[in-house]
C-alpha cells in the first residue's frame, strides 16, 4: 500500500524579502503576504472556530497581529508557520469566548473510548465521495470533523489539509512532535471510523449507505 | 507484530517515515490482517477526501473585502523601530 502524498510547499524564495520589506513599512510587500495565505488562514479559522464571522475576524486580527510584530519574527521558521501560530491563536481566543464554559486547550490529553482501537472494520465502496452530492458530501465531512475536540481537529487541519510537516505543526502549535503524531493518529482514525458510516460498502443494491449508528457527531 | 503495534504505527506508515525494516514488518502483517488492512486503506481515504475536499473555501468578494480592510489598517499603522 503506498503512502500519501504530502502537499508542503517549499519555502518561497522572495518570501524573505518580502517580510524584510514589510518591516520597513512596505504595505504593497506585506499585501503580497495576504494574498499568499489569506485562503488558508480562513480555512484553518473556520476549522477551530467553526464559525463563519469568527473566521472572518481571525483572518484580520491575524494579518494585523503579524503586521504589526513583525520585528519579532526572526526567520527561524517559515513566515506561513509563524502566520498560522498567530492564527490558531487568535482563533483559540474566539471559540473560547463562545464557550466559555469548555476549557479549551490543545494540549488537553482527551481520552475518549474511539481511541486506538477501531471498531467498525467494513470495507469501503470503491469511490464512497461519489456516492453522494457534493453538497451531502460537504455536510457529511462538515459535521464529521467538527465532533472531534479542537485539538485534534486542528493538528488534523495544519497536518493533512493544509500539509504543514510534523515539525511545522509541532512548532505553530507549540506542541512537542510526540504530542503531534499522537494527536494525528487519534485524529485519523476516529475521523475514519466515523465517515465508515456513510461509506462502507453495502451488501446489497445500491443505494446510499445509510449512518450504521449515531449522528457522527457526538 | 499485532494489531495493536500496527496502530500505533498507521501514522509514520501513511507518511512514509520509518526505517525499512519496520515496514517490512509493517507490510508483511498487512498482507494477512485484513482488519488492519481495511483500516490502513480507509483511512489514507480519509486524508484524501478531507484533503481534496475544499472545505471552507474563501469566496472572492469577501476575500477582497477582507483584504482591503488588512491593507487600510496596515496603512494606518505606524510602523517603527524597522529591523
Amino acid at each position: 500500500m503506498s503512502t500519501i502524498e504530502t502537499k508542503v510547499s517549499e519555502p518561497v524564495s522572495d518570501e524573505l524579502a518580502l517580510v524584510q520589506k514589510a518591516k520597513g513599512g512596505d504595505v504593497s510587500a506585506f499585501e503580497e503576504l495576504v494574498k499568499r495565505y489569506d485562503r488558508n488562514v480562513f480555512r484553518i479559522a473556520q476549522h477551530i472556530t467553526q464559525n463563519r464571522e469568527d473566521a472572518e475576524d481571525v483572518v484580520q486580527d491575524a494579518f494585523l497581529k503579524a503586521y504589526g510584530n513583525l520585528n519579532q519574527f526572526q526567520g527561524q521558521s517559515k513566515f506561513y508557520t509563524w502566520l498560522v501560530r498567530i492564527a490558531v491563536n487568535e482563533a483559540l481566543m474566539k471559540l473560547r469566548r463562545r464557550r466559555p464554559e469548555r476549557m479549551i486547550s490543545l494540549d488537553e490529553e482527551v481520552k475518549t473510548e474511539e481511541d486506538s482501537v477501531p471498531r467498525e472494520v467494513a470495507d469501503w465502496s470503491p469511490n464512497p465521495e461519489q456516492q453522494y452530492s457534493q453538497a451531502e458530501l460537504r455536510e457529511i465531512l462538515t459535521k464529521t470533523i467538527q465532533g472531534l475536540p479542537p485539538g485534534f481537529r486542528t493538528v488534523f487541519v495544519l497536518r493533512d489539509v493544509e500539509g504543514l510537516s510534523t515539525e511545522e505543526t509541532a512548532d505553530a502549535l507549540e506542541l512537542s512532535v510526540p504530542a503531534v503524531k499522537s494527536r494525528l493518529l487519534r485524529a485519523r482514525l476516529q475521523l475514519r471510523e466515523r465517515l465508515s458510516r456513510y461509506f462502507q460498502k453495502r451488501d446489497s443494491g445500491n443505494g446510499k449507505a445509510k449512518p450504521t449508528s449515531g449522528d457522527g457527531n457526538s | 507484530m499485532k494489531c495493536s503495534d500496527f496502530l500505533q504505527e498507521l501514522t509514520n506508515y501513511l507518511d512514509g517515515v520509518m526505517d525499512d525494516q519496520t515496514k517490512t514488518e509493517l507490510e508483511g502483517h498487512l498482507s494477512w490482517c485484513h482488519n488492519c488492512y481495511v483500516v490502513c486503506d480507509t483511512t489514507k481515504k480519509t486524508i484524501e477526501i478531507y484533503r481534496d475536499s475544499h472545505l471552507y473555501e474563501l469566496p472572492d468578494d469577501l476575500r477582497g473585502r477582507l483584504r482591503s480592510a488588512i491593507v487600510s489598517k496596515c496603512h494606518g499603522h505606524k510602523k517603527v523601530d524597522p529591523a
